[in-house]
């Protein structure tokens, strides 16, 4: 039970994904959304790196962002040194099999006439790998990595279970050999018990295969679970990044503090705990506070904060905060 | 506490099919007193929602409510039909729901929702109706609730929402006020705003509220009591305090284990124990224990009958025949410190 699942993450490997001041409009006739304003972040090669927020923060844009399936405005997305957002589509193509994005129900935008084993061998035939024969072969072995029998392949998704859809959406994320996977909520949809089942899961493809992960969520204990640094967003800009044991024993930016105090806990020792709530809603993304986006709901703002935004500023050895108390 | 506020005795709900009725609720049965929330928790097709619904008749054919009493202050409101069934919705019971966009009327301003609650059942003037209204606003903390009171509800966050839910449930003032799911669409700062509010109108109203929810961590920290439900049955209940420090059952504790979070020992990740297998379908519902199939302690006579509640301390209760070994058991030790 208390075996060492943890990938080893030495400090100084190349990142594998370097995102630079990323920028992701969207124009409507309310207004401009600034999903993404001005983000920057990077993951090495086999790390998680946890993307944490409340709706309509900009986590998902970022991640669909990031796999190019929205085009930024400006900013740049390296993978391994080649700037993804220059590239032309077909330029894109031979980097697409790098990057696969697992969503919330990965199912929900498939084919539902389609076997699992089709839809799992559809990228293999996209990318032209291998004949049938040698394809047939690699979804079964793509099912049994991913703990599902061989026959499912001969089955259609509405035959599967929640969790079981998310096991064939992690085995067409895998087909391509990536070298990092956008999970985008991947559990969100799943009950505890099966929740478990699939991060247990995710964590034994990791240090098997050594891909990277982006993880998703807005589940603050899944995230914690899962990763190895962890970046905290709001309103579009990260406020805060950290590695876990980092965020955790001492959060440095008022949002992240808020955020773990909003979790209701099991705590036997503390029945009865009352926190200090964050006041008030988040504000509309379409016209979100001047200066820093928190202040109208910080406890700790003052009025400079409504004129000045922080910048992301190192509070700690790999600890970054935007925050003029931090 | 004197005599509870809701009393229900061997609650079923069936659905009849070719081939036989499904049971999705089964012989179901709980008290709740003023001024107590019962949480009642599982996961997604245990029954809790359908067992909230259940009491305020809101299960509609082929569905069918039975059992023996559910007594609402002393009352048997089981089986009530038309302008009595009527009369107790939203006026002595009131319920609110997981996604308060669809529960709201949208070409409806909130305090038209609202005034049409209270003149369903109180015989008062549009003015009067009105002032409460606006006095209910302030109540579950909507700032400015004069002008507010003509806000539609796509003008208001989802938050907010939730607010002018609670508001129309409280409009006639309660006794018992079912909550299914009241936080799970909503973002963590606001959940926790939420349920701080339906714990101060406990507090100051002595309303009996039934929580329904899926997540322990709220279970923790806004109920008194907990009842677990696994595939339609009751398999243990406790008060919130000793379910967590010490739950009995092997599918409690399974739950307890599963949560992620404080899972790294001096750095490193170790696993997070599963549940294996799924919930088993309401057609193919075995005839013993419902959680046999997944449960690591199971023996033969788990299979044979349906195992029966066994008190435990005061007031609770396990159906379980192998708590001791489950107890004994190191590999089945819940980790309370998860959150």
């Amino acid at each position: 039970m208390h075996q060492n699942t943890q990938p080893l993450v030495a400090t100084h490997i190349e990142p594998l994904l370097t995102v630079n001041d990323l920028v992701v409009r969207f124009d409507s006739s309310r207004g401009t959304v600034h999903a993404v304003d001005g983000v920057s972040l990077s993951i090495k090669p086999g790390e998680t790196l946890g993307l944490v927020g409340e709706s309509g923060c900009g986590k998902s844009t970022l991640g669909r962002a990031i796999a190019r399936l929205v085009e930024p405005q400006s900013g740049s997305v390296r993978l391994g040194g080649v700037d993804l957002t220059r590239l032309t589509r077909s330029g894109m193509r031979p980097y697409r099999r790098d990057i696969q994005v697992v969503f919330q129900d990965p199912l929900a935008s498939l084919d539902p006439r389609c076997t699992v084993g089709m839809l799992i061998g559809e990228p293999l035939r996209i990318h032209g790998i291998g004949d049938r024969r040698q394809r047939r072969d690699r979804i079964a072995d793509l099912l049994s990595k991913v703990g599902l029998s061989a026959d499912s392949a001969d089955r259609y998704p509405h035959q599967f279970s929640g969790g079981q859809r998310q096991r064939i959406g992690i085995a067409r994320a895998l087909a391509l050999d990536p070298r990092l996977i956008i999970l985008d909520e991947p559990v969100s949809a799943l009950d505890v018990s099966v929740q478990a089942q699939i991060l247990n899961l995710l964590v034994d493809l990791q240090s098997k295969l050594g891909v990277a992960y982006l993880f998703i969520s807005h589940d603050l204990s899944v995230v914690e679970y899962v990763s190895d640094r962890v970046a905290v967003m709001y309103l579009g800009r990260i406020v805060e990044t950290s590695t876990r044991e980092k965020l955790w024993s001492s959060p440095a930016h008022p949002y992240t503090r808020a955020l773990f105090d909003s979790i209701p806990r099991i705590d036997t020792g503390d029945l009865g705990r009352r926190r200090h709530m964050v006041q008030g809603d988040l504000p509309s993304a379409y016209n979100p506070p001047e200066g820093c986006h928190f202040h109208t709901r910080c406890p700790r703002a003052e009025e400079f904060c409504a004129v000045e935004s922080p910048i992301l500023r190192t509070v700690a050895d790999s600890h970054v905060a935007a925050c003029h108390f931090a | 506490m004197g005599e509870p506020v809701l009393s229900v005795d061997g609650l079923s709900v069936r659905f009849d099919r070719k081939g036989g009725a499904l049971t999705a609720v089964d012989g179901l049965s709980f008290d709740i007193s003023a001024g107590e929330t019962l949480a009642i928790v599982g996961e997604s097709g245990c029954g809790k929602s359908l067992t909230a619904l259940a009491l305020l008749g809101l299960v509609a054919a082929p569905g069918r409510i039975e059992g023996r009493s559910v007594k609402l202050q002393g009352r048997d409101i089981l089986g009530l039909e038309g302008e009595a069934l009527r009369r107790l919705r939203g006026n002595r019971i009131a319920m609110i729901f997981q996604e308060p966009m669809t529960a709201l009327n949208p070409v409806l301003t909130i305090g038209e929702q609202i005034i049409e609650a209270i003149t369903a059942h109180e015989d008062i003037s549009h003015q009067k109706a009105r002032d409460r209204a606006v006095s209910l606003l302030d109540r579950v903390r909507i700032a400015d609730p004069r002008r507010r009171v003509n806000d539609y509800p796509h003008h208001l966050s989802g938050g907010m929402r939730q607010r002018v839910m609670i508001a129309i449930a409280l409009a006639c003032n309660p006794a018992l006020l079912v909550a299914d799911e009241p936080t799970t669409a909503l973002d963590v700062t606001i959940q926790s705003q939420i349920l701080e509010l339906l714990d101060q109108i406990k507090r100051e109203s002595g309303t009996a509220i039934l929580l329904i929810t899926h997540d322990l961590g709220v279970v923790s920290e806004y109920s008194d009591r907990v009842l677990v439900m696994y595939a339609g049955r009751k398999v243990e209940e406790r008060t919130t305090r000793d379910l967590l420090k010490s739950p009995l059952h092997p599918y409690t504790r399974g739950l307890i284990a599963a949560r992620p979070g404080r899972h790294h020992v001096n750095g490193l990740r170790t696993r997070l124990s599963e549940i294996p297998g799924m919930v088993p379908s309401l057609a193919e519902m075995p005839h013993g224990c419902g959680f046999a199939a997944r449960c690591s302690f199971v023996v033969d006579a788990c299979r044979i009958a349906r195992p029966p509640l066994i008190p435990v301390g005061a007031d609770g209760a396990v159906a379980c025949l192998r708590i001791e070994e489950a107890r004994a058991s190191e590999h089945a030790a819940a980790r309370c410190d998860a959150y």
